[in-house]
């Protein structure tokens, strides 16, 4: 069973209106577990809509989304997938361990469950240290590691990512795709994963989908194949190589 | 400050009533103690009441506005024509409805004062809250009551809180000057205009010295309750940041 279905999507916002937008046209895209897609593109390829429509904060147009072999509504419902945004989106009059318990609050867990398992998230984060301060007191990489903990606090099956690393700096980024491969690997979670930064997507995923603009389509699928991930990755012929491929793909898709 | 204030008097030596000195306006506040305090009480106590009242309207109101479509639809263009409205103005007008040493007229001004600022913060706050916190609820399935209570009115309360020391010295301003048409005779500003009347200068300004502590009281007793509230604001925490990825 694959852990997303995407069958003939569409997605038109204000249909039959002056400001009709196609932003996804017919997309199909079957993501297995564990596996970690990228979706990247010019900005217009509705890869952001895309990954709204797989969460069920917008439903499509035409066609359907499986998550976990559930309709996508249902599995919004269950709570079967992890949100991470661009901005970390921490809640300031929380503390750092109850803004990642807030998904645990939600869902009913008992204090004392809440507390484990917050101060198991800030470890995998390497923030033990932070439960107690507020989100203002961290720095943005470390604001967008707590947001990822907190998506992963009720140990989801797939893990959703709009540019979640878009606006930090490249070496604070860099670190990032490290912890979040590292994370991947420990919880075997399926990621889906947005970005408009060529590199970021070959060093993440297992396959780099190409999007083209109005209307959003895939245009292209992009098989990544660089093993296991060390430092050295990113100096790695193969790792150039599917640099490159990605490159060529987006300039054809933008008709340079 | 008032050295220079006494200091100038003295030195200019203008007719009492264009500036009496500050150690008169004291020593009339002193000698005339007891008919200010009564003053300060009738009119703190209006001031106070009007004050809660307005705030709990407009907080209710913005509520009401921000969860459902229809209130918004009723409530706010009620409300921003009650904004256009010169509320000071209907006081005489109100102490015709309820009798001319009544209270509740005045209450009822600074209750209306107070409404409009307060309303347009809270529903603010309630309503800019960030784009995906609220997708982050909604990928958890929360209800909208849920995200009310758990993100719209915690990000509202640094807005109220604003909108409180705002409304506080209007208050003030509100019971005072609604005063001056009418209300009970043991008020301040009775007290203001009377010996204003009498040409007692001294006792006038001390009046204005009791609205003044006042106002000064309310704000110091939002400024703790703010700051017992929201310790984690910027505006109270300040903004230390730790440096590092």
């Amino acid at each position: 069973m694959s852990a997303v279905e995407i069958r003939n999507v569409s997605k038109i916002f204000n249909r039959g209106r002056a400001n009709e937008v196609h932003a996804i046209d017919d997309v199909d895209l079957a993501i297995e577990s564990g596996e970690f897609v990228t979706l990247i593109g010019p900005s217009g390829c509705g890869k952001s809509t895309l990954l709204r429509l797989v969460a069920s904060l917008l439903s499509p147009s035409e066609g359907a989304i499986t998550v976990a072999g559930k309709s996508a509504e249902q599995a919004r419902l269950d709570q079967d997938y992890g949100m991470a945004f661009q901005r970390a989106g921490l809640f300031e009059w929380r503390t750092v361990a109850k803004n990642i318990e807030l998904p645990l609050e939600l869902m009913g867990w008992n204090r004392a469950d809440r507390r484990r398992r917050s101060a198991e998230m800030l470890e995998l984060v390497k923030l033990p240290e932070f439960g107690d301060h507020h989100p203002a007191e961290l720095s943005g990489g470390m604001q967008q590691r707590i947001a990822i903990a907190r998506s992963l606090a009720f140990n989801p099956s797939l893990l959703l990512m709009d540019e979640p690393f878009g606006a930090l700096d490249e070496m604070t980024r860099e670190h990032m795709q490290t912890e979040l491969l590292r994370i991947w690997e420990e919880t075997a979670t399926t990621v889906v994963f947005v970005t408009h930064s060529i590199p970021e997507a070959v060093i993440l995923s297992n396959r780099v989908v190409v999007m083209s603009p109005r209307p959003g389509k895939i245009s292209e699928i992009i098989p990544i194949d660089l093993g296991e991930r060390s430092d050295d990755t990113r100096e790695d012929p193969e790792f150039f190589k599917g640099v490159t491929r990605v490159r060529e793909a987006l300039r054809a898709v933008e008709g340079l | 400050m008032f050295g220079f204030w006494e200091g100038a008097l003295a030195v200019f030596e203008p007719d009492g009533f264009v500036l009496p000195p500050p150690s008169e306006i004291v020593g009339a506040f002193f000698d005339d103690f007891d008919r200010i305090f009564t003053g300060a009480r009738v009119t703190g106590f209006i001031i106070v009441t009007g004050l809660i009242a307005g705030a709990i309207a407009a907080m209710v109101a913005a509520l009401l506005v921000t969860r459902f479509r229809l209130a918004s639809e009723i409530i706010t263009p009620l409300a921003v024509a009650i904004s256009a409205i010169p509320i000071i103005a209907l006081a005489p007008i109100f102490q015709n409805w309820f009798g001319l040493v009544s209270s509740r007229p005045n209450q009822l001004i600074v209750a209306l004062l107070v409404f409009f600022p307060i309303f347009i913060n809270t529903t603010k706050g309630l309503s800019q809250v960030e784009a995906s916190q609220i997708e982050l609820m909604e990928s958890y399935a929360a209800s909208k009551s849920t995200i009310m209570r758990e993100v719209r009115i915690p990000n509202a309360l640094p807005f109220v809180f604003t909108s409180l020391k705002l409304a506080s010295s209007l208050a003030v301003i509100a019971a005072i000057v609604a005063e001056y048409f009418g209300g009970r005779q043991d008020a301040l500003g009775n007290l203001i205009t009377g010996n204003a009347g009498l040409a007692r200068y001294a006792e006038a300004w001390a009046a204005v010295l009791a609205g003044t502590i006042i106002g000064t009281i309310l704000y110091v007793l939002v400024v703790v309750a703010e700051r017992r509230t929201i310790p984690w604001h910027s505006s109270i925490r300040g903004t230390e940041t730790t440096s590092g990825g």
